[in-house]
């Protein structure tokens, strides 16, 4: 029994090296001073004040921010309906149809979603010229198409996980279906709402395959920007970049745990 | 009885004119929260893939959007003319080098995938053997590079693997070879690019799945005289069986169709087929083609997705 712990143990502790390796190197090199990436030429912040001067980048990243926040928002509202109708609504016609059509984004291919979503936006300006070319809108589109199937997913799991006699209570009480949603479903599943937001946020965020079918010219996002610098090797540009970035999310995270562990904790006291 | 006599009270209350509001009201709710999204998706989703079917059945032409119309008619004169062209399709069959890219991409998928369950199992068995405690930090521990640029998580590897990259540094100086390895542009790399970046999506239903096994059957199973390797194969991996279905989809499925992985760890001659479409889109500006070889992979994809619901409907059913 132990041995077998112990080979368990170090099998995945090496699976957890493996995770966190290259993201450590990725942090600890975005300080090193000499442009070759391998030599180590001392701690600097040199490629950080690069970073902030290269307009390309910043620029990138702004439009990048705005996608992020507007497609997030609207995703967070279709996902809720999605995952709201799949766990709450008798059956209906088309329920396995709508059922089908929000797991698929989930696994489909991005160049196939992005590839369609652009014949889709040059058929549509064809016909009813409406949208008049591609650029952020159609971004937006199609990133609040794919984020609103993991939101959907995600308040879909939490719902069923719910316990539905706060529900059925307020509706005994004459709750109308609108205030019985915003006054008790809604802050039930916040935490699930909120963490489809934040996801739907990095979905954006991080996509290029999906933009670069559906964006027009003079709207790179700070993902294309990204590439087209990565394509042709290591960037120290681009290391600082990556670091700024996993540190927002370590902190972001361990926020949310810390958040969480507390209300646990407040949980048992109360029980 | 409390349920039964609030109902009472409403409708008591309430006249039939209300009553028949909220009756109303209530379709009407009902109606519009199922059709916004419904709508969405058909639009956005189920529509396009009708949009690119139809374009794979037209010919490039050098025009603004660079396809021909299927559909020609005059009224006037009245005629209509559809012009279905099969070509894009023949074209991928004929030339070995669209069906060596299906092939190879489904082949590099398969066996990431396969490498993907092996890594993770022992971690989700670890996490759900865990205390409570520090089940949530490991959890999160896996989760948290999800959170992370996938792009930027994919260049990391490319500053480990390259020739002068820290990997071969490490075993330089040490030692251990005394010539540089070449693994970034290579199909190692991809497989690695791969297995680290899906591997949350197979860590989490294997957790999940391993979570709830009962783990007296496993003591029950030594007591009887098991060994530990039969216990696990006899007993753990088919509870966590729905874990692995699951976790291989989420991993098998995107990664046929991946491209940031192949192009930035692969070689030039690394063959997979979502590189393909995009060049045929990006490069060659042959939408009708790019469109063939989506409708293809799309038809190679549904079917594992088809075949595996199925069995996974057939298992509840008994």
């Amino acid at each position: 029994m132990k041995r077998r712990s112990l080979f368990l143990n170090t099998t995945a502790t090496m699976g957890f090296i493996f995770l966190y390796a290259p993201m450590i190197a990725l942090v600890v090199y975005s300080f090193n001073k000499s442009k070759l990436v391998t030599v180590w030429g001392g701690w600097s912040l040199k490629w950080y004040g690069e970073l902030f001067r290269n307009d390309q980048i910043i620029d990138a990243a702004l439009l990048s921010f705005k996608i992020a926040f507007i497609s997030a928002s609207v995703a967070v509202v279709l996902g809720t309906m999605a995952g709201f109708v799949l766990s709450r609504f008798r059956r209906f016609r088309g329920k396995m149809l709508l059922a089908g059509w929000v797991s698929a984004p989930l696994v489909m291919p991005e160049v196939i979603t992005g590839l369609s979503l652009l014949l889709l936006f040059v058929a549509m300006e064809g016909a009813f010229g409406w949208p008049a070319g591609r650029g952020t809108s159609t971004i937006i589109i199609a990133h609040v198409t794919f984020c609103m199937a993991y939101v959907a997913v995600i308040v879909q799991s939490r719902l069923s996980q719910l316990d539905e006699t706060l529900e059925e209570a307020a509706m005994d009480l004459g709750a109308k279906p609108s205030s019985l949603f915003f006054l008790v479903t809604l802050p039930l599943i916040m935490p699930a709402v909120i963490s489809g937001w934040l996801l739907s946020f990095t979905m954006s965020l991080d996509d290029l395959v999906i933009a670069s079918f559906v964006s027009g010219p003079g709207n790179s996002t700070l993902p294309m920007v990204i590439f087209s610098k990565v394509r042709l090797g290591v960037s120290p540009e681009v290391n600082a970049l990556a670091t700024l970035m996993i540190a927002v999310v370590a902190i972001g995270v361990t926020a949310a745990m810390y958040q969480m562990r507390r209300q646990a904790k407040l949980l048992e006291k109360q029980g | 009885m409390s349920t039964q006599t609030g109902s009472a009270w409403v409708e008591g209350s309430g006249s039939r004119l209300a009553k028949y509001n909220i009756f109303k009201r209530l379709n009407w709710g009902r109606f519009s929260v199922i059709a916004v999204p419904m709508l969405w998706l058909a639009v956005f989703f189920f529509i396009p893939f009708l949009v690119v079917f139809k374009i794979s059945l037209s010919e490039t032409a050098i025009a603004v959007p660079p396809y021909t119309a299927l559909l020609d008619w005059n009224l006037d004169e009245a005629f209509i003319n559809l012009k279905l062209n099969l070509g894009n399709y023949l074209f991928l069959f004929e030339d070995s080098f669209y069906i060596d890219a299906y092939l190879s991409s489904i082949k590099i998928a398969a066996i990431s995938t396969v490498l993907t369950l092996l890594i993770a199992f022992p971690i989700a068995y670890m996490i759900a053997r865990s205390k409570p405690t520090t089940r949530a930090l490991l959890l999160s521990l896996v989760i948290l590079p999800f959170w992370t640029s996938f792009l930027l998580r994919v260049y990391a590897w490319m500053g480990f693997l390259k020739k002068n990259g820290l990997i071969n540094e490490f075993l330089l100086s040490t030692g251990i070879i005394d010539q540089p390895l070449i693994m970034l542009q290579t199909d190692f790399a991809v497989y690695i690019g791969i297995v680290y970046t899906y591997l949350p999506f197979m860590v989490l239903p294997l957790y999940s799945a391993l979570e709830k096994m009962d783990i007296t059957l496993l003591e029950a199973a030594e007591d009887l005289g098991s060994k530990p390797a039969t216990s696990f194969f006899l007993i753990t991996v088919p509870m966590a069986m729905p874990g692995i279905i699951a976790g291989c989809m989420l991993v098998f499925i995107p990664a046929v169709g991946e491209f940031v992985i192949p192009a930035l760890l692969g070689g030039s001659d690394t063959l997979m087929i979502g590189r393909v479409l995009w060049d045929e889109f990006f490069l060659n500006r042959d939408w009708p083609m790019a469109s063939a070889v989506a409708v293809v992979m799309l038809i190679v994809l549904v079917l594992p997705i088809m075949m595996i619901r199925n069995s996974q409907g057939k298992e509840e059913a008994v």
